[in-house]
């Protein structure tokens, strides 16, 4: 039996959908610790993408200055927990969305007006080979970065799942005031979640640098995303949030071949709004 | 030696005034506890101790220091524990990461192992169940885990609300039996009950709150026999 194309494009699919997956589970680690939705998620993998790309202009391949910069956004990440969100959380719960969502439009145009709306591709980007496996073509570097997102995510699930803060951070998520009652220090914690939740933006953006150019608006068009893979995998549920950005990816991969690349989001969508309808809190969400 | 004191404490919540000048003490190493219908401001009061709500006036003075200020876990790390109304165990987590929360204030790891055999030794039942999640236990063994818990930090304040809350009848003398046993070894208990003729006979000190002030207070024994009190909680 010939599949045509379909095996290429569930690879695809797969690799695409496990770069959301480490994007959304910052976006769903924030969320479950302290209830925040980061609009400005978006905005940290622009800055992570163009601090890769400024390693690059100094010869340092993406994949070597992924550390480097994870660790920039997790201390970008605890200082705009510390000096912004902090204050936001006094006060009524629009706040906080206001004030994210102002953080978005002042990083975007901070970009604009700093890196203009150029777009900014790694200079002699390595990795630049394919990968036959039967007739399935993988481009190296979109492989690495796929992989490189995988270990990434498993990386935060074990913190989360097995590291003595990661079970403070599953104890607040899970009932804010039980954990006060322990002697966890909820600022300090949340502080944490918003550092780990924006290193893992920082890492997916060293990642994507290898296959994407940097640009003021990318990081809208894959936080939008995120925000699906979230909603449709569960609300502050990591497990969920690999699920649901696997999915997510093989559904835009999939339907930007069989409909049209300028459409592959419908069916995202469609889907979407599929499971919120049948199932509200998500694939593996609770309540 | 009285180790907490509260001084004309009045706390609002939810925009009430739910404690108006409510003053108490507890001496170390006892069981003192706290009577009341619903909403005399019982609760409140032990969530103003553990600093989960904020007092409007008022002091409350632990082993010499005021904390009324004072963050929750900082308040927890000075050695005061509450098991709050309804348990609340983390559900999804397991019995064994449930105890090793208690002891989050512990650093040395070495004493949170000791820590889990003492309590495990004290409530068997979770020994049974220590790789299973929360979510699994009966209410009974969901209360001694919320209990075990509390004293996995080794507190000098053990601060306990409505432990016999929706607990089939005969787990509640294993659950006073726990109480009694924790008290011996030293830890001073506050304990909030509604079930008033246990709470007394456990008691060596009580006091009757009514509307958030205190309308009775004296040796638990002595309360047992009060008529306001057989006629108002023990059916007499």
């Amino acid at each position: 039996m010939d599949l045509g194309p379909l095996p290429q494009l569930v690879v695809s699919g797969i690799l695409t959908g496990l770069l959301f997956a480490l994007i959304s589970v910052g976006l769903t680690l924030i969320f479950g610790v302290m209830d925040v939705v980061n609009f400005a998620h978006g905005e940290f993998l622009m800055l992570a993408m163009y601090l890769t790309f400024g390693l690059a202009l100094v010869g340092l391949n993406p994949i070597f200055a992924l550390p480097f910069v994870a660790l920039a956004a997790f201390v970008l990440g605890a200082i705009v927990y510390r000096l912004l969100i902090r204050r936001l959380l006094d006060g009524p719960p629009s706040t906080v969305v206001f004030g994210t969502f102002g953080l978005l439009v002042f990083l975007q145009g901070a970009a604009q007006y700093f890196f203009t709306s150029d777009y900014r591709s790694v200079p002699n980007p390595p990795f630049q080979g394919t990968l036959h496996l039967g007739n399935v073509a993988l481009g190296e570097a979109q492989l690495i970065a796929g992989l490189g997102a995988l270990v990434m995510t498993a990386l935060v699930f074990a913190f989360v799942e097995f590291t003595e803060p990661g079970r403070a951070l599953r104890a607040l998520s899970e009932d804010r005031v039980a954990a006060q009652l322990m002697g966890i220090d909820v600022q300090r914690m949340n502080a944490l979640a918003f550092g780990l939740g924006t290193a893992c933006v920082g890492a997916a953006g060293a990642l994507l640098m290898l296959t994407y150019p940097a640009f003021p608006r990318v990081g809208t068009e894959f936080a939008l995303t995120a925000f699906v893979v979230v909603a449709l995998g569960g609300f502050g549920s990591v497990q969920g949030a690999l699920l649901g950005a696997i999915l997510v990816g093989l559904v835009e991969v999939l339907g930007g071949f069989y409909i049209s690349p300028a459409l592959k989001l419908i069916p995202v969508y469609a889907l979407y709004l599929v499971v919120v309808l049948l199932r509200p809190q998500g694939l593996l969400g609770r309540r | 030696m009285t180790i907490l004191e509260i001084r004309d404490l009045e706390v609002d919540y939810d925009g009430v005034r739910a404690l108006q000048g409510v003053s108490l003490r507890a001496e170390r190493g006892t069981i003192t506890t706290l009577v009341g219908a619903n909403g005399a401001g019982k609760t409140t009061l032990l969530r103003a101790i553990s600093g989960i709500v904020r007092p409007q006036s008022g002091s409350i003075t632990f082993a010499g220091r005021q904390i009324e200020r004072e963050q929750p876990h900082a308040i927890v790390r000075g050695g005061i524990a509450h098991v709050p109304e309804g348990r609340r165990v983390f559900a999804t987590a397991t019995v064994r990461d449930n105890l090793l929360l208690g002891a989050y204030v512990l650093r040395d790891r070495a004493e949170r192992e000791r820590r889990l055999e003492v309590v495990l030794a004290m409530f068997p039942r979770l020994r049974e169940r220590f790789q299973q999640r929360a979510s699994t236990l009966s209410g009974g063994e969901a209360q001694m885990l919320a209990i075990a818990r509390g004293t996995m930090s080794a507190p000098t304040l053990l601060m306990l609300d409505e432990p016999s809350l929706g607990i089939a009848p005969n787990l509640i003398p294993t659950i006073y039996a726990g109480i009694r046993r924790i008290a011996e070894t030293g830890t001073t208990v506050l304990l909030v009950e509604q079930n008033v003729r246990d709470a007394l006979q456990l008691a060596d000190r009580a006091y009757v709150l009514q509307t958030g002030r205190v309308v009775i207070e004296g040796k638990a024994k002595d309360l047992l026999g009060d008529p306001m009190v057989q006629k108002a909680f023990l059916g007499l």
